[in-house]
């Protein structure tokens, strides 16, 4: 009796657990977000209207409600200005996600063919620059990116280019500081599929004949598709609200949402605009996601049904 | 200059002195095996003999460190595997999950320059030879261990090897399916009239299988050849007990004589046995259980133990005077009465089915 009481208890638990973190840090702030979204700005302290007049009882919930509106969400229909943000944003993290991918697996698959002596050690340098700040690293990348800096120079020494190439405060620099910042969330999860793979199905595929890269094509790629799958995810949905990025490798003219975001919030003090973009934001990731996952369920179900 | 003999009717595949180490481990040490067209030879030992990596050299998945492999006189040994006219069937069966059985089994006809109507004709045989019609479209997850077997045979088979490996191939199936499975590949083996090369550490699937049995010991090959001769004449201690179940009696060799037989004495007296030694060497006297004979008027005294009923024979423990338990198996129905446990019986040792071993 007090077993199965304990061990409801422990179950309620676990399950709760995460469910509290999930609401009190995930569903409470985006909800507070939301209801700015919905109000207008002003010279106040915090920067919005209208406030919850908690003194005026029922009157002060309904004039609250009275004054949200979607003024805000008009204004980024109306204005190009974000949709063009939304759009080169999706872009940027596309583009990276493809070249990441790119880079990832042939990297990932290096790791997961190495010696097993090997194995943790090349693990570990994919982790070691989490070490130093994400901020640092980026910055970092300034000195290397500039006209004057060491990729120019290396390249201009080497006589393989003219002038110095405008790496820094460009898309290329922006593509540049996304791959590189986002590598290990690609092939971390390749990894971890790849390195699971029975090696006995490499062999069999070259005893039916097929090179290495049939092999590779043919068995190793499409039994890690669930681990490029998930490097897409964690590198994409993150790179489309990147700020930090485009604000210091990127030039004046890119337009990413994050960066628009970041102008609302803090040069305008226009917080309700910037939840409605935060918000906006939060939609074009998740929808996709959703979508995406749902596709993934019904493509495995289809094919159970079709197996049985 | 003097040109190479012809070797009359040459081995299919032939294995020269072949060494694999792996960092102090010598997994495979000096090993030499030829193998004829048609034939089942298996390759026999306990786990850790070198008999699979034996066999992932012929496949070429390991690189000797000495020898060579021919097959029909070409140098193998430094062709990677999907080069290699071998195929093998992995014990694992490594069937790739995310194909369905019409794809893996039709996986290595790519590049062989078959049409698409002739690959699919292929496989379409293929499945009927290992009777898996209806099953072409699903994914291996879905099958049993049987049928997952049959698709890696088929598998296997699809690029028409000279010569295919097989790495335990019924080891993952249950005893009836096994004994099943083992009738099925021999009589596919003899419609198509392809080489096997088996590994397996069951002695009794070896028997069922092999026109020759190679028996590894810690990475040499100890002795090849018939099921039968290994069990009647078998080489060392090691292969007459791998083979089944075998009287083990310590002694010391006589001189030789006339004939071929010769005395061997023991401490339960003189023992007439058939093999050879230097003259007052430590040797152990093998006889199966099946051989001796009880209640015989002449032979070793000794009392009945045990007694065991198997349905198609007796078996039975005798203790013999030095202490010593043999086991003796008696097929039924007995020629005579059977003896009562505790009686005292004469065990008669044939000398012809007795064997001299090393000690």
């Amino acid at each position: 009796m007090s077993g199965r009481l304990t061990r409801r208890l422990g179950r309620g638990l676990v399950r709760g657990l995460p469910l509290l973190w999930l609401v009190l840090f995930f569903l409470v702030p985006f909800v507070v977000t939301l209801k700015i979204s919905f109000s207008s700005p002003a010279t106040a302290q915090p920067p919005y209207l209208p406030v919850i007049d908690w003194q005026g009882g029922l009157e002060g919930w309904s004039e609250f409600l009275q004054a949200l509106d979607f003024q805000n969400y008009h204004m980024i229909a109306g204005d190009a200005l974000y949709r063009d943000a939304a759009l080169s944003s999706l872009g940027y993290a596309a583009l990276a996600t493809a070249i990441l991918a790119l880079i990832g697996t042939p990297t990932a698959y290096a790791m997961a063919r190495a010696s097993a002596r090997w194995q943790p050690i090349l693990v570990a340098l994919v982790i070691v620059p989490f070490w130093t700040s994400f901020l640092i690293r980026i910055y970092a990348w300034i000195a290397v990116l500039k006209p004057e800096g060491l990729l120019n120079g290396a390249l201009l020494k080497l006589g393989l280019i003219a002038g110095p190439l405008p790496l820094l405060d460009s898309s290329v620099g922006v593509l540049i500081g996304l791959t590189y910042a986002y590598l290990p969330f690609m092939v971390l999860p390749l990894y971890a599929v790849m390195s699971r793979l029975d090696p006995a199905l490499l062999e069999a595929a070259a005893d039916l004949g097929a090179g290495r890269a049939r092999a590779f094509a043919t068995v190793t790629l499409p039994l890690a598709l669930p681990g490029l799958a998930a490097g897409a995810l964690l590198c994409f949905i993150p790179m489309v609200g990147e700020f930090i990025i485009p604000d210091l490798l990127g030039g004046s003219d890119t337009l990413m949402l994050g960066r628009v975001l970041w102008s609302e919030f803090f040069s305008n003090r226009d917080w309700p605009l910037a939840s409605a973009v935060a918000v906006l934001l939060l939609i074009l990731i998740v929808v996709p996601v959703v979508l995406f996952r749902e596709a993934e369920l019904r493509r495995e179900e289809a094919a159970e049904g079709r197996g049985r | 200059m003097h040109a190479p003999t012809p070797l009359p009717a040459a081995p299919l595949l032939r294995i020269e002195r072949i060494t694999k180490r792996f960092a102090a481990h010598t997994a495979v040490d000096g090993v030499s095996l030829d193998l004829a067209q048609g034939e089942i030879v298996c390759l026999l030992g306990p786990s850790g003999c070198g008999k699979s990596t034996l066999l992932r050299l012929v496949a070429g998945f390991e690189a000797p460190d000495a020898g060579t492999i021919r097959l029909d006189g070409a140098d193998l040994t430094a062709l990677p595997p999907h080069r290699r006219p071998v195929n093998m069937m992995f014990q694992s069966y490594a069937l790739f999950p995310h194909m369905r059985v019409a794809a893996n089994i039709g996986y290595g006809l790519k590049g062989l320059g078959l049409s698409r109507r002739e690959a699919a004709e292929r496989v379409a045989g293929l499945v009927k030879l290992v009777r898996l019609e209806g099953f072409e479209a699903r994914k291996p997850d879905t099958l049993s261990g049987g049928q997952r077997q049959r698709v890696a045979l088929a598998r296997a088979l699809a690029r028409e090897p000279k010569i295919l490996l097989l790495d335990e191939p019924l080891g993952a199936l249950d005893r009836t399916l096994r004994e099943e499975t083992q009738g099925e590949l021999r009589a596919i083996q003899r419609r198509l009239g392809t080489s096997f090369v088996v590994v397996t550490h069951d002695p009794e699937e070896a028997m069922a299988l092999a026109d020759r049995i190679g028996v590894m010991e810690r990475g040499r090959l100890v002795q090849i050849g018939p099921a039968r001769d290994l069990y009647e004449r078998p080489a060392s201690r090691f292969v007459a007990g791998l083979l089944g179940d075998v009287n083990l009696i310590e002694g010391r060799l006589g001189p030789a004589e006339p004939g071929g037989l010769r005395t061997v004495e023991t401490a339960l007296g003189p023992i007439r046995a058939s093999g050879e030694g230097a003259a007052g060497a430590a040797v152990v006297v093998a006889v199966r259980p099946e051989r001796l004979s009880l209640g015989a008027a002449a032979g070793l005294p000794g009392t009945l133990v045990e007694a065991t009923f198997l349905g198609d024979r007796i078996r039975s423990r005798i203790a013999m005077a030095d202490g010593s338990v043999l086991r003796a198996s008696a097929a039924l129905p007995a020629p005579g009465p059977v003896p009562a446990v505790g009686a005292a019986v004469t065990v008669a040792i044939p000398p012809d089915s007795a064997r001299i071993l090393p000690a």
